[in-house]
Parts: C-alpha cells; structure tokens; sequence
C-alpha cells in the first residue's frame, strides 16, 4: 500500500521553527494535506515528539519519532526510532553532547516544550543549533543501539549535507537511504549513485505551509511504523 | 620544498609519520571535502578541521602531501589507520587554520 509521508518537520522547540509550529498545527495540516506519516525531527532534540504522538492519537495519523542530530562534521542526519522511550534515551545522549552555549532567543528565536494542548510547559537553554560532539559513524551506531535508523539529510544541499561536507558516502555507513530535498543541486544529485541508494524526499518544513502536500509517497505492506523501519533500513 | 624540512620547523603534534619524502608546492585550506576535492592541488599541504575518515581519500585522490588538523581537533583512530596504510603524513595542531598558514607563509610556501 502507498504511505504519502513527509518525515522531516520542525516544531516551535527548533530555533529556526516559526511559533505557528505547534503539535496540534502541525498535525493539522498534515491531516489537511492527506498524509498518512509525519515526523517531527527537531535540531539535537525530541522533547516535543510526545506531545505530537498525542494529538496523532486521536487524528489517525501516524508519527514517527524522530530528531535530526547535527554530528562533529556539522552533518544533518536524521534518525528515527520505532519506541519513542528508545527515541528519548538517545535524544538525552544528543543534547547531554551539546557544548553550553546559550541560546539567544533575539537571534535564533525560542526553544519551546509544549504538551499536546499546545501549551508552552519549558524552555531548553542550549543553543539546539550547536554541533553534537559525535562523529556521523558514532551517530550511525548509537542510533541503531537505541533501535532507530540514520538517515543522511538533504544530501543534495551544499550545505550540512554528508556528500558537500565529506565529499562522498562513506560505504562503512551501510546505508540504504538517503534524503533529497526540492533544492536540486545537479552536481551532488549526480553523486548520490541513484541506484545504490533509496531516496525518501521530505519537506523540512520551519513553516506550517511548507510542509508537504501528498507528492511523495513509499510503498508498504501495512500502514505501521515496522513496515516504515522496514524500507528503511532493507530498502523495501 | 621538501615536507620534512617544513614540518621540523614548526611545532606540531606528528600523529601519522611520513616515510617517504613529499615534495610540498603549496597550500590549501578547506573544510568542505566537496570543495577540496575540487580545488586543491597536487603536492599541497592541506589545513582543516575535520578528522573523518574520508579526509585520507581525498587527500589520496588529489594527491595531498601532508595534512595539517588544527584547532585541537582529535583525529578518529580508523583515520589514523587509513593514513598510514595511504602513507599521507597527518599532524595536529592547537592553532587555527590561519596562525598555521601564516607559519607556512613565513617559511616560504
């Protein structure tokens, strides 16, 4: 069965996120736009996923609990988790390897928790924009301790993309999926060896009306986060 | 200018040794191994901050002849490794990337 899916959104708690990005708006619109899987993947933090589990609860839809770690090499690589609990435990790992630089909330804006009535229930004070202490294989590895898959984000930009900042996919990854984004950049789409890799294509939307409307979509058994870990991990 | 008549002359931390005499011409500096890949040049000693793994292919693939991680960074054991199976020499340094090229400057490179 077909999945329409857009598995890279930022919430309010993202500093670049916009403050319309709550977990109810978020699902809302993506139940506007007919999808059938989200996640929210914050910078270096997953403290809103479980409110957007919440609110996905009673709407149908499903979430995928996810974040996108920024590793030593200043690479954006998302990973998802099938277990949220899983998920939290490494996201503690994550922002526990953030240098203690605050953030300023003039220039970056706010790191908003908010629980699933959108209400504002903490702050986090580190700058969620700062590079983790992890290299991309530390993360690769971490990620499937806790049960989860990495997958490279946005591949095709020039910048914090794995092929722009290490120059190639270093095979020891074992990846079988990368992410492409609408920024078509020629020269690293070429790189990617589209036959080597799966491409999933999101919308890493930091505004309610970026996020995807129901283009891509990834061929499943069942409407289940297994089937999801499933292609991404075995490709299918 | 040979690499280890420059490199005794500055004071860096050698972590994978030369054994074989390199022939230096200049210098690159880069973080981008995309844009390094393309831009640097044979026989270039290259000032960087990363310490993946995959610094060693492209300094293999363009020909580098030394490189120089800066910052204090700490260089990842299976590049360490890498290294020495390329022979491509790797040295660290606490400086940043501009005090070490002015070093390299001021020797004539």
């Amino acid at each position: 069965m077909k999945l329409y899916y857009d598995l890279h959104i930022h919430s309010i708690l993202s500093p670049c996120g916009s403050e319309e990005m709550t977990p109810n708006n978020i699902i809302n619109m993506a139940m506007l736009k007919q999808l059938d899987i989200i996640a929210v993947t914050d910078h270096n933090t997953m403290l809103n996923v479980p409110a957007v589990i919440k609110v996905a609860q009673k709407k149908g839809i499903i979430v995928l609990p996810g974040i996108e770690v920024t590793t030593k090499e200043d690479i954006h690589a998302l990973c998802y988790f099938k277990d949220i609990n899983d998920g939290l435990k490494f996201q503690d790992i994550i922002y526990d390897s953030l240098p203690n630089i605050k953030n300023n909330e003039e220039i970056f804006g706010y790191q908003y928790i908010m629980d699933e009535k959108d209400q504002i229930i903490g702050k986090l004070d580190k700058l969620l924009l700062s590079s983790t202490k992890f290299t991309i294989n530390e993360i690769n590895n971490l990620a499937k301790e806790y049960s989860g898959a990495m997958v490279p984000a946005h591949v095709n930009k020039t910048t914090n993309s794995i092929l722009s900042n290490l120059g190639f996919i270093p095979k020891e990854l074992k990846l079988c999926i990368v992410e492409k984004n609408s920024d078509q950049n020629e020269y690293l789409c070429k790189m990617i060896g589209e036959s080597d890799y799966n491409i999933i294509t999101n919308s890493d939307a930091h505004y309610l009306r970026d996020i995807s409307e129901p283009d891509n979509q990834i061929l499943v058994n069942k409407k289940d986060i297994n089937s999801i870990f499933n292609y991404m991990t075995k490709g299918g | 200018m040979n690499l280890s008549d420059i490199m005794n002359q500055l004071d860096l931390e050698e972590v994978v040794k030369t054994t074989q005499e390199k022939e230096v011409n200049n210098v690159y500096i880069g973080d981008l191994l995309s844009i390094v890949m393309s831009k640097s040049q044979e026989n270039d000693i290259w000032i960087t901050i990363q310490t993946h793994v995959n610094v060693i292919a492209v300094a293999a693939l363009v020909g580098i002849s030394a490189v120089i991680v800066v910052e204090g960074m700490k260089v990842e054991q299976d590049t360490i490794e890498k290294a020495k199976e390329m022979n491509i020499p790797i040295y660290t340094t606490s400086l940043s990337a501009y005090e070490i090229a002015c070093k390299l400057n001021e020797l004539g490179i």
